[in-house]
């Protein structure tokens, strides 16, 4: 046992070395894109701009690709950003929201990026740190609120389609109980149960939305299991903020109904799904690199809606109500001419007590704060 | 009929001849499922050291997840040694990274030699008190601790994430939920560009080492784990000599709380512990429960996961299939320890005595 491990140590490392003999001369062929540190300054132009070439962009993910959703969503503008732009890209997925983010960020500036896209809330402090440790390297967090130099963060008001979803589960509802599987009770999350409340109280005042929260961002299993519990409470609407189809299956085998997020999820489940809130990142992915390629990034904090593209509504199935598209269509209109705002008073929280008076609208900060539920809501923020 | 038979006392040269057919296998193996990936098994290989050892950024790299690996690993080989399955190591970090973090949040803005050595011992304390709690379960009644500890682990998880969500959220954080970053007094700093921590994890090596082959006490610890009874009949206290095993064994993954929230994430959430807690129940494994042995494993192992991270981003290739890489050549050497204390006796009519056969 004892001088065996040792043995078997020793030929590790002996066939480590016969490898690496033979790395790099492989994969130098293969790997173009592979620089020492330090050279990525000699790469850049006299003007700061960086040819098609040259221009590597890195992309962190929370989740796999494969999720069918959040993850996947962020995986299609990388691909829509290859395409448009002919820039190589790299990816790494399930990073999980500790200390190997930074290792991870630092990777692929070591393998020459020059931009990295981090694409989930907790990886926030790290990227912070690490963009102060490489100035040259324009950093993309998303979802979070911090900014430095070489830093943005962005993302985008997704509420806006939460409401008009809303509007098809608030018709669609015979119960008049819709379930919510929420993630954590987050603002971003809190955000999106109020939006889509407002949105099915629009057509339907007696609606009652109930949440259940999963604490998990990525778990199909637990999501399903969490939709089956709101099922089994009345629901015959089931909305989620999670990263995969879970609870759209769940609603599916139960006969009920469901609205998806993040991606399409109407294959997920064709019988139940009726629309689901989308996000479309690529613009956004196109339009940065290209800034960062011109030498003209700005440090920035990006929030933008339908007026910009980055959010929108899949296309509503048969599953969805009759007269719910013109409903939807009326509503989307509305809010991009600027006549209807969804955070605006008068808004009651659970309690009935007023939080915001009639005519106000929140404010961008209350929004990105939101810690209470609007009324009609049924849950818990802990 | 197949049947197994322990292993007599096998050569060295013949026990190393079935591990390097472990690793030559594991390596074919490997190749075949990166070819029907679609690449190049030498290049993927090639690419996997340069990931974890090719710029002096990776090796800082390797050797930080390395840090956690090694002290992890010698606190859970005490209490492997004494047949104490402490699964806990996930959960006795994050209650040493919690105890020292109540520190670091209350007596943050004091001097640096005063708060780190506090925060030290609080993660010793933190950990050491989460070990301490399975075993006094075991001396009383006797209870099952591979179950009691991994228990514990979720225990641990939803304490920080309630932490987290509630008493300790940070205030500045518009909402967000997660907890403060420690003062610069609270920061462990960095010797060469790594964490200071690999200071605290080599002194433990060697104090593991002294102590287990050197020590009345790592006598005991042995001798408990071999059995319980002679211990008692040599006139042994197993009671305290496990009680303080296994304090001991907590303590050191809870100095790993200490180091990883405050060496290297400067603050503290559920997911500091990374799954050290359990990747080192591996790594002690296979260092033969051997303190020396656990420096090196640690390090190769660390190498392992970030090279094959590294693969990742070069080829694209997806994180579930990097798994199965690390996790086949895993299988193939852990496999080969089977073949080296035990052997398959095919039995004829006339079955040759196992005790002299393959000799």
């Amino acid at each position: 046992m004892k001088r065996l491990s040792a043995l078997f140590l020793a030929l590790l490392v002996a066939s480590a070395t016969l490898f690496a003999g033979c790395a790099p001369k492989v994969t130098s062929d293969t790997e173009p894109q592979q620089q020492p540190e330090g050279q990525q300054e000699g790469q850049q132009g006299e003007a700061g701009t960086i040819s098609k070439e040259d221009m590597v962009v890195g992309f962190i993910y929370v989740g796999p690709i494969g999720d069918g959703g959040y993850t996947w969503a962020h995986d299609q503008g990388r691909l829509f950003l290859e395409e448009q732009l002919g820039v190589k890209t790299i990816y790494k997925e399930s990073v999980p929201e500790n200390q190997e983010v930074e290792q991870v960020l630092r990777s692929m500036v070591d393998q020459g990026a020059k931009a990295i896209f981090a694409t989930s809330f907790g990886y926030m402090d790290y990227v912070e740190k690490v963009s102060n440790e490489f100035p040259d390297v324009k950093f993309f967090h998303c979802s979070g609120y911090k900014t430095t130099a070489n830093m943005a963060n962005y993302f985008g008001r997704i509420y806006e389609s939460r409401y008009l979803s809303g509007i098809v589960a608030g018709m669609k509802t015979e119960s008049d109980i819709i379930g919510y599987v929420g993630a954590f009770p987050i603002p971003e999350v809190v955000r999106g149960i109020n939006a889509f409340t407002l949105g099915a109280q629009s057509v339907n005042p007696d609606v009652k939305v109930k949440v259940v929260f999963t604490s998990t961002w990525y778990d199909p299993a637990k999501e399903k299991d969490a939709a089956i519990s709101l099922l089994d409470q009345g629901a015959d609407v089931i909305a989620q903020h999670q990263d995969t189809a879970g609870p759209q299956q769940a609603a599916q085998e139960r006969g009920a109904f469901a609205i998806g997020y993040n991606s399409d999820m109407s294959e997920a489940a064709p019988a139940a799904n009726m629309t689901s809130s989308v996000w479309n990142w690529g613009p956004y992915y196109v339009e940065q690199t290209q800034a960062v390629m011109d030498g003209t990034f700005a440090s920035h904090s990006y929030w933008e809606g339908f007026s910009e593209g980055i959010v929108d509504l899949a296309p509503l199935t048969a599953n969805a109500p009759e007269g719910a598209a013109a409903k939807v269509e009326e509503a989307k209109a509305k809010i991009l001419d600027g006549s209807l705002f969804v955070f605006e008073g008068p808004l009651k929280d659970q309690t009935g007590a007023e939080r915001v008076a009639a005519g106000v609208q929140m404010t961008d900060q209350e929004m990105l704060s939101f810690d209470w539920f609007v009324e009609g809501v049924e849950g818990k923020i802990e | 009929m197949i049947r197994m038979a322990k292993q007599g006392n096998m050569t060295g040269r013949k026990a190393a001849a079935i591990r390097v057919t472990a690793i030559l296998l594991a390596f074919l193996a490997s190749s075949l499922f990166i070819r029907i990936l679609g690449h190049n098994p030498l290049a993927v290989y090639g690419s996997m050291l340069v990931g974890a050892f090719g710029s002096p950024m990776r090796i800082r790299d390797t050797l930080t997840v390395a840090i956690p690996l090694t002290l992890t690993s010698i606190g859970i080989l005490v209490a492997f040694k004494m047949k104490f399955w402490n699964i806990g190591a996930e959960g006795q970090i994050l209650m040493g990274a919690f105890a020292a973090s109540m520190v670091a949040y209350n007596l943050g803005n004091l001097s640096r030699w005063v708060v780190l050595p506090l925060m030290f011992l609080a993660g010793f304390v933190g950990g050491g008190l989460w070990a301490l709690l399975p075993a006094w379960l075991k001396m009383k009644w006797n209870t099952n601790e591979t179950i009691i500890t991994l228990m514990l682990n979720y225990i641990a998880i939803k304490w920080i994430t309630f932490l987290q969500y509630g008493p300790w959220r940070d205030p500045a954080s518009m909402g967000f939920p997660k907890m403060p970053n420690f003062a610069s007094g609270a920061i462990v700093p960095k010797l060469f560009g790594i964490q200071a921590g690999f200071l605290v994890a080599i002194l433990f090596v060697v104090l593991a080492h002294y102590f287990m082959h050197h020590s009345k006490g790592g006598y005991e610890v042995a001798v408990v784990g071999e059995s319980v009874d002679t211990a008692r009949y040599a006139g042994m206290n197993v009671k305290k000599i496990v009680l303080t095993a296994l304090v001991i064994s907590g303590g050191i993954s809870g100095i790993v709380g200490m180091l990883e929230a405050s060496g290297v994430n400067h603050t503290l959430n559920a997911s500091i512990s990374a799954g050290y807690g359990f990747t080192a129940i591996i790594t002690t494994w296979l260092s033969g429960l051997k303190p020396l042995v656990v420096l090196p494993v640690s390090i190769l192992f660390a190498a392992m996961t970030k090279g094959g991270g590294y693969i990742q981003t070069v080829y694209q290739i997806p994180q579930a299939a990097a798994q199965v890489l690390q996790s086949m050549i895993l299988f193939f050497v852990i496999g080969s320890e089977f073949f080296v204390q035990y052997k398959l006796v095919f039995q004829r009519k006339k079955s040759p005595n196992p005790q002299e056969g393959g000799q």
